[in-house]
């Protein structure tokens, strides 16, 4: 089946987008990865410890370029400008790679987002020639004005991040796809592989985990289990569901062909 | 010998006068490694490492990719 998801042109197999942020170490971020089947897997950028050994392999040595799409993030930015200079310094990182995931956070409790400072950070990095993902609220009016600006993908959260609480408002999910044409992904709140295929069934594009897999007690089991819930999810979305009927008056076996009751 | 101090990574450090951004990220160990460098609020692109000497005063910031979501 021809079921890519394409964002900024380019398309991609797997709608299971994941971090890899919160792993034990390296060889695990790896095989969660992997059989997570994501193409598309998110980075941060940070400090260069001093007193780092370098001869450590780095987290691109791992997962390298070329294999996946990076998409440098701004977690920890609470300011359009340092949410900028961030995806400044991942692009010159990144030999000039544009794709990015725009995050402006709003309080380190909740780190739920400050769409006005998004709104700002988007546009700036929107005339620099970034493709923007954009983590956002569930307001779909928001998500309108970030298309608007040229954002390549709206990326709502389901709850808040690290949460694991699943997708709260479906019904806003649902209004910011009515109104965006550009990829909606959910991004944040998944907790397990059921809330993935939720997304999925509501007619998502994709979703974005980290803490799912991760925070799991076995990542790489759970990596399996949300490749398979995404893919259901689509499927299912795709196939249309059924309507549903508090009563039904159609049984599934045939009506006719019942042998007589002895009783009348 | 002449110091001058140099901001890295919000630490500060003396450093001889005229050592070039290049000798820096030898030292820290870092050449060839897929960094990013701001100087002063300006990226300065890797091509140009071994051009440019640092001045006292100057705030740099080096980055790399870590595991993030």
């Amino acid at each position: 089946m021809n079921d890519k998801l394409i964002i900024a042109s380019k398309s991609y197999n797997s709608r299971l987008l994941v971090g890899t942020g919160k792993y034990k170490d390296f060889t695990e971020t790896k095989a969660a990865v992997e059989t997570s089947g994501a193409e598309i897997i998110t980075i941060a950028i940070r400090r260069s410890n001093i007193g780092q050994n370098p001869n450590e392999p780095s987290l691109l040595e791992i997962l390298p370029p070329s294999k996946y799409t990076l998409l440098p993030n701004t977690a920890g930015c609470y300011s359009a400008e340092d949410a900028v200079r961030t995806l400044r310094l991942a692009r010159e990182l990144l030999d000039g790679h544009s794709l990015v995931k725009l995050e402006v956070l709003g309080d380190p409790q909740s780190l739920y987002p400050n769409v006005i400072e998004t709104i700002a950070a988007a546009k700036t990095l929107v005339a620099e020639g970034f493709q923007v993902m954009v983590y956002t609220s569930d307001d779909p009016i928001i998500a309108r004005q970030l298309e608007d600006i040229g954002c390549v993908a709206i990326m709502p959260l389901a709850s808040l991040i690290g949460s694991g609480m699943g997708i709260l408002n479906p019904w806003n999910l649902q209004l910011i796809m009515e109104r965006v044409q550009v990829p909606v992904i959910v991004d944040a709140g998944v907790g397990t592989a059921s809330d993935a295929a939720i997304a999925m069934e509501l007619g998502c594009d994709g979703v974005l985990m980290n803490t799912a897999i991760a925070g799991a007690q076995q990542p790489v089991l759970m990596a399996s289990a949300m490749k398979q819930a995404v893919e259901a999810g689509r499927s299912a979305y795709l196939a249309g569901r059924m309507p549903k009927k508090l009563y039904s008056a159609s049984p599934s076996s045939p009506t006719a062909g019942i042998i007589n009751s002895t009783r009348s | 010998m002449k110091v001058i101090n140099v901001s890295i990574n919000g630490t500060t450090r003396q450093l001889p006068d005229s050592t070039g951004v290049a000798a820096l990220i030898e030292e820290m160990g870092l050449t060839g490694k897929r960094i990013a460098l701001e100087r002063n609020g300006e990226i300065v692109p890797r091509s140009l490492f071994a051009a440019q000497q640092l001045a006292d005063g100057d705030k740099l910031e080096v980055v790399v990719a870590v595991g993030g979501g």
